[in-house]
């Protein structure tokens, strides 16, 4: 039990530095906030966010899979399954839901282990599925209109005091991303360690999560936050689109109202598809902006293998973790390992905070496009 | 199956107004405070100073007020 809740705390930090760019992305990218003290900010409004609302925490520990039928073991290995395919999305600097990972994997994880009868299949449909094809498009649609509206308003006032507004306007509207963050996806880890814990009847079924988990969940996030995912910022700071303090404002509000409000719904939506919707909406909101719309099938392709591939790891993992202890043992060196390899292979090209807003050349675009 | 549109169509026009309306009052502050650019009329622009910065600050502070709210109603669930 105390490896699955370790490995959930795991998960937890490849999402905090795999979201960071989410929140900080167009931020950094307009220099609104330097990178440093931006992952500084977003990590510790990650930690607040976590305690405002459990809603999400309650869909997830109850609900997608059906607790009296699978162990922890089963939770190890779907969490084994989202940590790998987080590491290697990253890698490639593919802005994936870390969310859909963590779904993907835990139901790839309870099928083999359970049966597919133990998967609420119309949950998932209903609270997973559906929500995430829809609220990039609201995003999408919502940071268009508003970016269409902030430039109409201002298309007389003299450019530099409009973008020195609306710089002033990210820091907090990009905050705010941070705090909805905070309030939706750690609430993917506490969710899966209140499970676990269901599972191996320290708590019964139904529990919202105790107030340890909590706070290791947000520390974890922030954590994961503050060292920065530098690749997946630069795609979405620099690649979809280049993007202008107005435009940053109203993806950033966006994305933060509508995160927001699916928290308290309970929607476990991806943070990651609402940004990235949101980034998509604002430059198509400025006329004549040069979307890269290549990159948005390319990123839509990723998230509609995020969940197959993770669940697929994650029943690989479940397949062999279900041996034994030894199996169990086999598949954690399995995780390291790759988690090792992705690692070392990170470092042949390494994206940090001091050349996040270099201009990508094509050299660099083509190996990450691939 | 069961698909919550009702909730789903919530999460859209609450998101909606909640995050153009903040972004309206924003550019209008911000468009209120800025100079109009050469040869252009700005809003507001036979509006001294003042009384501008009034505007601009009321704006501004709906702005906090809004979101303030959308936050309150997240704790108080």
């Amino acid at each position: 039990m105390v490896v699955v809740i370790i490995s959930a705390l795991l998960f937890d930090f490849t999402n905090g530095f795999h979201d960071t760019a989410n929140a900080m992305a167009t931020s950094i990218a307009t220099g609104a906030l330097r990178p440093k003290v931006a992952v500084a900010i977003s990590a510790v409004l990650n930690l607040v966010g976590a305690f405002l609302s459990i809603e999400v925490a309650k869909t997830i520990s109850s609900g997608l899979v059906n607790e009296s039928l699978i162990t922890p073991t089963v939770i190890f290995a779907g969490l084994v399954g989202a940590i790998v395919w987080n590491l290697l999305t990253w890698l490639l600097g593919l802005p994936s839901s870390s969310s859909h990972a963590l779904f993907g994997g835990l139901i790839g994880a309870t099928w083999v282990a359970a049966g597919a009868s133990a998967v609420n299949f119309s949950t998932v449909v209903g609270k997973v599925l559906i929500p995430a094809f829809l609220a990039p498009l609201i995003a999408g649609v919502v940071a268009m209109s508003g970016t269409y509206l902030a430039y109409l308003l201002t298309r007389r006032a003299d450019r530099e005091v409009v973008s020195r507004g609306f710089k002033s306007g990210q820091v907090i509207s990009a905050s705010l991303v941070s705090l909805a963050h905070g309030t939706n996806d750690a609430q993917k880890t506490m969710g899966v360690i209140t499970l676990t814990l269901i599972t191996a009847g320290a708590l019964p079924v139904g529990s919202a999560p105790p107030v340890w988990v909590i706070l290791t969940a947000g520390l974890s996030i922030a954590m994961g936050t503050y060292l920065g995912g530098w690749r997946i910022i630069r795609t979405l700071g620099k690649r979809i689109t280049e993007i202008e303090t107005p435009q940053g404002f109203a993806a950033e509000t966006t994305s933060a109202a509508v995160i927001l409000v699916s928290s308290k719904l309970g929607f476990p939506l991806s943070t990651t598809q609402v940004c990235s919707g949101a980034i998509f909406g604002a430059g198509a909101g400025k006329r004549l902006a040069a979307v890269r719309w290549s990159l948005a099938g390319q990123m839509a392709l990723a998230w509609l293998f995020t969940m197959p591939a993770a669940a697929i790891v994650g029943a690989l993992a479940a397949q062999v973790a279900g041996t034994g202890v030894l199996g169990t043992a086999l598949v954690a060196l399995g995780g390291l390992v790759i988690a090792a390899g992705i690692y070392v292979l990170s470092r042949r090209r390494p994206v940090t905070a001091a050349n996040v807003n270099q201009p990508v050349t094509s050299a660099q675009l083509a190996p990450s496009a691939a | 199956m069961h698909i919550e549109w009702a909730a789903l169509g919530e999460i859209f026009l609450v998101a909606f107004g909640a995050a153009v309306g903040v972004i309206v009052l924003f550019s209008l502050g911000v468009a209120v405070l800025a100079p109009p650019a050469l040869g252009a009329r700005g809003l507001g622009g036979d509006v001294p100073l003042g009384g501008r910065r009034t505007i601009a600050t009321l704006c501004f502070l709906t702005c906090v007020l809004v979101v303030g709210y959308g936050i309150y109603l997240i704790i108080a669930r």
